[in-house]
């Protein structure tokens, strides 16, 4: 009876709770290794994320972005497609979102709501593109979102300057005004001054959204179906052209409202030179959350909790931060090679049987 | 007592949830052919898995040349001269065949590989065996009988003396076939022993000396070949008496359904058709068969009436309407059905459930889905409906991981769903390839229901027993090319053979 229900509880979600111990243990031992108390160190880092009111909230602000990645990624992945272009399609997108913060003039929440649908449009526009690619001349996405990657990076690089430079540096644009930025008053004061928005909210609304488009409708179907076995899907009629696309776009408007969620939430300007590395980190936050939305969302809160309460970390021991940063390599690891942990727990189980 | 050279007494297996291998006794003479029959999912490929070292047995010993051996490992079954020849062929396609063959023990001459002494063994073992394999030829480039080939010859090689076949003859043409048979009673002639796993009946009888019958991880007895009749071993495999002939009523076919009018298709290998100027049609209350070897464009044929392949050139009509230009569910939606040919590459998406799967052409209609919103209350009812009707049989039914399923129960969910979208054409393509006596009894029976009931179905089967039995009329296709068009009340196997390979009827050549 207690094993049924042992059984029960989804491997994929014991495969990523091993993912995440093995990681921690891996960084405990970094630290003997650097001469520091591992004990001391994980709870600085898990103080420093949750200590009070504010770090709670820098900590769900740091998740934000990464909860919208991560969905991107997800998202594709369930339709078969490896979206590796998340960290351009969240600087285009955050780049729209900059550009109507800063030139249009409207009341706040019309100003959000504009800001924040220019972002999704910015995002899709570079998703779909390799979604194009792919489906009319068979281009691998792998290759096309990268390089949109860098198109992203170079025209950000160009654009900022000329139609957005700030006061006193080439390298970034104005700051926004608090009028159009994502941060309001009533969660700033909850949260104790913390720079936590509504980003958050984007991200948790999103959640829901493509778990529901998944799980009840036509399109998720026919999305699954594709990704799961595209000569099935092509035999009963589904559109896979279509569908490679569509979902391509809708990863890129994803990705997009993640930069909306970082550059006019989390930050207040956009800077030149810099691929968001909340891009790719959705890929490891995708593969910690087994690909399901609410998965991501439980990963992308456990990463922001590791960058966030690194800093903390770092003030109070000698243990360097690079730490912190090594643990989350580690679990990105242990969860992208989850199918060894698989392997070994079913051995684990042929053995328990076999006694 | 050196008689067998293998025995496994009393081999017990379990799986969570099930006893794969009850107390299963199998003894292998030396020199003989010995025939594992089993329906799918009796615990044949357990067994055989077991003697193999990829599975543990619980309980139960197993005996090679009279020594009690432990076989952890696939290596060690190696070592002991067991040797398998998988289903599935483990070959590296733009390898030659004699690099295949010396994969992971290669013989070295200072730094590098000495193939040319390797391919002259690989030729010398190759004339012993009457295998007639070319060292030197890509395995890409040569047929799947041939490709067969290269894995006994992998297995001679390592000089194998018990040789396991796994479903030797699934993928292979009715000649090669026959060229398979010879080639296993020359390996018994060179003294090796056999063990022949298969459902299929007809090859038992024509190869086999002791048959050992297993059923639900049962075993239930080894018998005589020789003098033991088909039915009786049928009985044993399935539990119940079966019937191998299929009552078919006479019938007279009304208005022709489908039209195929001059049909050229181009093949993916470029300049090339796959069919050409092909033309026929099909009535309702009719089984068209479409008799082939392998490859000669029936795949073709299929996906171009289906949608899956666009055409060159022709017509086709169904129902006095041009569908030559419709998309493939427009077609589904004016009255085609299609079992494909592959079952889990086409049929299933194996990672759905069975109740998915089962409305994988008209989610989209009311009531399985309303203003793009899934219904799984409805799924689920029209689900059951199918697998109760076709007797799919699924751990926990609708909700089953279709991937958990019996090769027999996928197909019988498969040919379920098609039925059921109540079709005016039914294509069936090698609708019981791989599948055990019962449930292709089942299949054959609902096939001529269908028919009965006023359906155009099209059959297309490498199987010309299947074809014989079923078909009203006969279309034999070689090259692309429509040979001819035979009644089957008028026809033998003979003649249609003849047919497969080109000749038309009445050709005195």
């Amino acid at each position: 009876m207690k094993l049924s229900i042992l059984n029960k509880i989804p491997k994929s979600l014991i495969v990523s709770l091993l993912a995440v111990v093995f990681g921690l243990l891996a960084g405990a031992l970094f630290m003997l290794f650097t001469g520091n108390n591992p004990f001391e160190g994980y709870t600085y880092l898990i103080r420093g994320g949750t200590m009070n009111i504010e770090r709670l909230g820098n900590t769900l602000a740091t998740a934000s972005p990464l909860i919208l990645t991560g969905l991107s990624v997800a998202f594709a992945f369930r339709t078969g497609l490896f979206n590796i272009g998340a960290s351009g399609q969240m600087l285009f997108g955050g780049f729209c979102a900059t550009a109507v913060a800063l030139t249009l003039s409207a009341p706040k929440p019309i100003l959000l709501l504009i800001s924040v649908i220019a972002a999704g449009i910015g995002g899709a526009l570079w998703g779909v593109v390799p979604g194009l690619l792919k489906s009319k001349f068979n281009v691998h996405e792998v290759v096309s979102s990268i390089m949109m990657n860098w198109i992203a990076y170079w025209v950000i690089y160009y654009a900022v300057p000329t139609y957005l430079k700030g006061a006193f540096l080439e390298t970034e644009s104005k700051k926004i005004s608090h009028e159009a930025s994502l941060r309001v008053d009533w969660l700033t004061n909850l949260f104790d001054g913390s720079y936590i928005n509504l980003g958050l909210f984007i991200g948790i609304i999103s959640v829901i959204v493509i778990a529901f488009i998944l799980n009840k409708t036509v399109l998720g179907y026919e999305l699954k179906s594709v990704g799961f076995n595209r000569y099935a899907a092509e035999y009963a009629g589904i559109s896979v052209n279509k569908n490679i696309v569509l979902a391509m776009m809708i990863s890129g408007a994803l990705a997009g409202l993640a930069g909306a969620a970082l550059y006019i939430g989390n930050a207040s300007n956009i800077q030149i030179g810099i691929l968001p590395p909340q891009g790719f980190d959705g890929i490891a936050v995708s593969l910690l959350g087994s690909n399901t939305p609410i998965g991501v969302l439980a990963a992308a809160i456990f990463f922001g909790l590791l960058y966030s309460g690194k800093g903390f970390m770092n003030a109070m021991t000698n243990i360097p931060p690079e730490i912190a940063d090594t643990i989350i390599a580690t679990i990105i690891y242990f969860a992208a090679t989850s199918v060894l942990i698989e392997k070994g727990l079913d051995r684990l189980k042929k053995k328990r049987r076999g006694n | 007592m050196m008689e067998y050279v293998v025995e496994m007494l009393d081999i017990r297996k379990e799986f969570p949830g099930v006893i794969a291998n009850d107390n299963i006794t199998l003894r292998l003479k030396k020199g003989e052919i010995h025939a594992l029959l089993g329906e799918n999912g009796a615990g044949k490929s357990t067994l055989m898995s077991i003697l193999f070292g990829l599975y543990q047995a619980d309980s139960g010993k197993i005996r090679v040349n009279g020594k009690d051996v432990s076989i952890s490992n696939p290596n060690v079954a190696n070592e002991l001269g067991i040797g398998m020849v998988h289903q599935h062929f483990k070959l590296v396609h733009n390898f030659t065949v004699t690099e295949n063959i010396i994969l992971g023990m290669e013989p070295k001459a200072g730094l590098s590989i000495d193939i040319k002494s390797a391919a002259k063994r690989v030729k010398e073992i190759s004339e012993q065996y009457g295998l007639n394999v070319e060292p030197n030829a890509k395995i890409e480039d040569v047929s799947v009988g041939m490709q067969q080939r290269v894995e006994i010859l992998k297995m001679l090689y390592r000089n194998a003396d018990i040789l396991i076949f796994d479903e030797p003859t699934a993928v292979l043409t009715p000649q090669e076939i026959d060229d398979l048979i010879k080639i296993m009673k020359n390996l018994i002639k060179e003294g090796k022993s056999i063990i022949l796993i298969t459902h299929k009946l007809k090859e038992i009888k024509a190869v086999a000396d002791r048959c050992t019958v297993i059923r639900r991880g049962k075993y239930i007895g080894t018998v005589d070949v020789e003098s033991t009749s088909k039915a009786q071993m049928a009985e044993m495999m399935v539990g119940r008496e079966v019937l191998f002939t299929v009552d078919k009523p006479e019938k007279k076919a009304g208005e022709a359904i489908l039209k195929v009018d001059n049909l050229s298709v181009k093949s993916s290998r470029e300049g090339v058709m796959a069919v050409k100027n092909f033309s026929f049609e099909i009535k309702e209350g009719e089984i068209l068969g479409l008799a082939g070897v392998e490859g000669n464009g029936q795949s073709e044929l299929v996906e171009a009436i289906t949608g899956l392949k666009p055409i060159t050139s022709g017509k086709i009509t169904l129902n006095g309407k041009e569908i030559s230009s419709l998309s493939i569910r427009e077609r589904i939606n004016s009255g085609i059905a299609h079992i494909p040919e592959d079952r889990q590459k086409r049929g299933l998406v194996l990672d759905y459930t069975v109740g998915q799967n089962m409305v994988i052409e008209i989610y989209d209609r009311k009531p399985f889905s309303d203003r793009g919103l899934l219904n799984h209350k409805a799924i689920s009812e029209y689900a059951e409906k199918i697998v109760e009707d076709f007797d799919v049989r699924a751990g926990q039914g609708v909700d089953s991981i279709t991937r958990s399923l019996s090769g027999g129960n996928q197909q019988k969910a498969i040919v379920g769903r098609e039925i059921e979208l109540k079709p005016d054409v039914l294509i069936a393509v090698q609708p019981t390839r791989g599948l055990d006596v019962g449930s292709i009894e089942y299949i054959h029976r609902r096939l001529i229901e269908q028919r009965n009931n006023g359906k155009a179905i099209l059959l297309v089967s490498l199987e010309l027993d299947e074809i014989l039995s079923l078909s009203d009329r006969i279309a034999i296709i070689n090259n692309g090319e429509l040979i001819g068009i035979v009644n089957a009340k008028d026809t033998n196997e003979n003649e249609v053979g003849l047919m497969m390979t080109g000749i038309k009827r009445g050709d005195t050549d």
